[in-house]
């Protein structure tokens, strides 16, 4: 498969952890899951913030998903905390 | 049907009769208002912090979902970021149907959306002390309540 590039945006306690709010990366993940595993592999800040995915929500293109969802023709994938609205 | 997502703060009273004066079939009403809570006594501020391109969608999807499952004449939403004081207002959203049941009824629905599946997050500021809001597990439970009703 050939490698995309993924805007990954993050927030919250999330984007404190990771210690940015967005970068891009070059991947070859075909899930949101196979993303999460590329980028623990990168820096062992990921593997803190990944540990529990529990507290973890995704969107992918601004919709809510999760980690099994396809990373076909994405631009954008968001990680962040169970939400707190209202 | 309108979302706004805004920072500045904005009149409660002012919202619902510019609404209730577009209305023709309803003879209800039911808004709810978020207001930032004190509980400790020691809070400084809350930071609210949203998705900017996804918060629209999502906050539009809820509401047209809420209109036809409800059959409501309309609905509005307005939510705030960045930094509010205690007793400020955070958001509210208002519902209109010819009848209070479906008003109430989607007032609810809609806030259990927002509550759950809206891209915003809470921190609490006290002092030095900042604490990020943790999703209670309640609100998650309510909303998935929904599926098993009927109307």
């Amino acid at each position: 498969m050939n490698s995309m590039k993924i805007k990954i945006l993050y927030f919250a306690w999330v984007r404190e952890q990771v210690g940015r709010s967005k970068e891009t990366v070059e991947t070859n993940a075909s899930t949101v899951a196979e993303l999460v595993d590329e980028l623990i592999c990168r820096d062992a800040a990921y593997g803190a913030v990944f540990k529990d995915l529990s507290q973890i929500k995704v969107a992918v293109d601004q919709e809510l998903s999760d980690l099994n969802t396809p990373l076909i023709d994405v631009l954008e994938v968001a990680f962040f905390p169970p939400m707190t609205g209202g | 049907m309108a979302v706004r997502i805004q920072r500045t703060a904005f009149d409660v009273s002012k919202e619902i009769s510019n609404f209730s004066t577009k209305l023709g079939a309803s003879g209800a009403i039911v808004t709810f208002t978020g207001i930032v809570r004190n509980e400790s006594g020691t809070l400084d501020h809350i930071i609210i912090e949203h998705y900017p391109a996804m918060t629209e969608i999502a906050l539009k999807n809820f509401t047209e979902q809420t209109i036809v499952r409800f059959k409501l004449e309309d609905a509005f939403v307005i939510h705030r970021y960045g930094i509010l004081k205690p007793t400020e207002i955070i958001m509210m959203v208002a519902t209109a149907a010819p009848h209070r049941q479906d008003a109430f009824a989607g007032a609810q629905f809609l806030m259990d959306c927002l509550k759950s599946r809206a891209p915003f997050w809470k921190k609490e500021v006290s002092g030095v002390q900042e604490e990020w809001v943790k999703a209670r597990a309640k609100d998650e439970v309510e909303l998935e309540s929904w599926e098993h009703k009927f109307n």
